[in-house]
């Protein structure tokens, strides 16, 4: 179980994380980056797996399926977009 | 046991996003870093099926469940898949979209189930739960009308009389009606469905009218709440990896987001609040001096070939003919005659930040001749051409002259003070910003006009000639 104060303190260590890992990365990768960090959000999947989980009722179960498509479609279409990027990166250091 | 087994993956995985996302600081680590993080994913995603809320049968959530991971994971791979480099960042704001969107519809979930039970999970869960539902519901359909406006489908920018005076009543309202949900007990349905219609109505309203070079720092934006929505419904559902993955995310995002606003010489509130070239831009149209001069590609070849510095500015529309593959080529004829060639990109050039350099690197273009705007600015006055090709806006010198034009201030690429400028372009029009651009009409400036593929291709043939 996560209470009150340690999640704040969760909340503030992984905001400051965040932003040192980001200031360090160069221009030239901050499309893919921003691809990338649109994956990593994609964990919404799992809430939206819990959500759907333990749905009761017509309406609940609708939403739910919504937020499972919607959560692996983030995911997934996030992951393979990074990785197209990134592919473009590695053959043109491999060229020189 | 198996909550153990659930922590420990969670745990692990919240670990290797931060080292993933550590690891793309560097183009040889890049990649590695995005897979072991899409392995990380996996494992998150499989051992959930462990939760206690979800039950381990065939039952009706389970096939839903299911089918809605396959749907939803088909859809977005072979979208992935096909879509071109140049439409990537539209691409983005989509996947973006439905992270926020299965946030918010995570937190209708669990609202519903308590306007139904009548239970509360008291002020702080929901005043959470409600937060995550708003800001996941505005970068929905924020997404959703960014996506359709750089897909083209839908026009630029669009403002009603009063507009910012809407939204601030449609904020409010929001505010209201989440305020009546999060402090609730119990819980009314009819405010949960208001609620969440205002949000998603807010979201569109926001993005309407944002139009032009501000929709890179938009859907960075709306990426980074992606982010803190996820973080929140963490929060409600008590899910430590959705906690530290979504504020990771929110916090660089917020961070990228201002360093492209910075980039752009604009503030967030600036982005937001006031729309950009649909208005002003007629005004400054007027006192243009002289006229545009066309030049002919044989003329424009023997230009390049006979210089000693060629400064290359690509812009979007250089992507959208596809011709940085030729473009490579032209740079490879004119340094096998000892052409010193250099590459300029401006921080926006493309649709994000970096989008150039993704572009470029397609072609197979080299880091070291690629260079940033503080670092080519000092060279163009040395550079004998320098060779525009759909770039528009951040070529426009009215952002260092002109205080009335909407982009005064804008770091430009100072393309005008080199010896001689050729702009490939298709046709007369203005940018995408719709401002009209001086350096067309300077005296060195000479007009290429054309399909970028076939004109720097008219360009190569007419150098090999010589």
């Amino acid at each position: 179980m996560i209470e009150g104060f340690t999640a704040l303190y969760i909340f503030m260590l992984s905001a400051f994380t965040g932003y040192e890992v980001i200031s360090r990365v160069p221009v030239i990768l901050h499309t893919p980056l921003m691809s990338g960090s649109n994956f990593v959000h994609g964990i919404v999947l799992v809430g939206a797996m819990i959500a759907l989980g333990h749905a009761e009722g017509t309406l609940e179960l609708a939403i739910g399926f919504f937020a499972v498509a919607l959560g692996a479609g983030n995911a997934v279409g996030g992951y393979v977009a990074t990785v197209r990027m990134l592919e473009m990166f590695k053959s043109s250091k491999g060229d020189k | 046991m198996v909550s153990l087994a659930v922590d420990i993956t969670y745990f692990v995985t919240a670990f290797i996003f931060i080292y993933g996302l550590k690891q793309m600081s560097s183009p040889v680590t890049a990649r590695g870093g995005i897979v072991i993080a899409g392995i990380a994913m996996v494992a998150a995603t499989l051992i959930t099926f462990g939760v206690p809320q979800i039950h381990l049968a065939l039952d009706i959530n389970m096939i839903l469940m299911l089918a809605a991971i396959a749907a939803g994971s088909a859809v977005a791979y072979i979208s992935a898949k096909r879509v071109a480099m140049t439409d990537m960042p539209q691409m983005i704001a989509m996947y973006n979209g439905m992270g926020g969107g299965a946030a918010a519809a995570i937190a209708a979930v669990e609202l519903v189930k308590l306007s139904s039970s009548g239970e509360s999970h008291g002020l702080v869960v929901q005043v959470l739960a409600v937060l995550g539902a708003v800001i996941g519901a505005v970068s929905f359909s924020g997404s959703g009308v960014a996506f359709a406006k750089l897909q083209g489908l839908m026009k630029k920018t669009m403002r009603l009389p009063f507009h910012q005076f809407i939204n601030l009543g449609l904020f409010a309202a929001v505010c209201v009606t989440g305020f009546w949900i999060a402090t609730g007990h119990p819980v009314s349905f009819d405010h949960v469905i208001l609620f969440f219609i205002l949000a998603i109505v807010l979201g569109v309203m926001v993005t309407l009218p944002i139009g032009g070079a501000d929709m890179p720092v938009v859907i960075s934006l709306f990426n980074a709440l992606t982010g803190l929505a996820v973080a929140f419904e963490g929060f409600v559902l008590n899910n430590a990896a959705m906690i530290i993955a979504g504020t990771v995310v929110g916090s660089s995002g917020t961070l990228l987001t201002q360093l492209m606003a910075k980039a752009m010489n604009r503030s967030l509130a600036n982005v937001l609040f006031s729309s950009f070239g649909s208005d002003g831009g007629a005004a400054v149209e007027e006192d243009i001096e002289g006229s545009m001069k066309e030049i002919q590609a044989q003329d424009a070849a023997i230009m390049m070939a006979y210089a000693s510095n060629v400064i290359i500015i690509p812009g979007y529309g250089m992507a959208v003919a596809q011709a940085q593959h030729k473009l490579k080529e032209l740079e490879d004829i004119l340094e096998s005659r000892g052409v010193n060639v250099k590459y300029a990109i401006h921080p926006v050039a493309g649709r994000m930040p970096g989008h150039m350099n993704v572009l470029l690197a397609e072609a197979g273009v080299e880091y070291d001749k690629i260079y940033d705007l503080e670092d080519i600015n000092p060279q163009f006055p040395q550079a004998d051409v320098a060779l525009v090709i759909g770039a528009n806006d951040v070529v426009n010198p009215v952002a260092r002259s002109n205080p009335d034009s909407p982009i005064y201030g804008m770091p430009i690429l100072d393309a005008d003070k080199a010896q001689n400028t050729i702009v490939i372009k298709r046709g007369q029009g203005a940018g995408f910003s719709g401002i009209e651009n001086h350096l067309f009409y300077a005296d060195n400036t000479r007009m290429l006009y054309g399909d970028g593929q076939k004109a720097v291709g008219e360009l190569i043939s007419g150098v090999k000639q010589l």
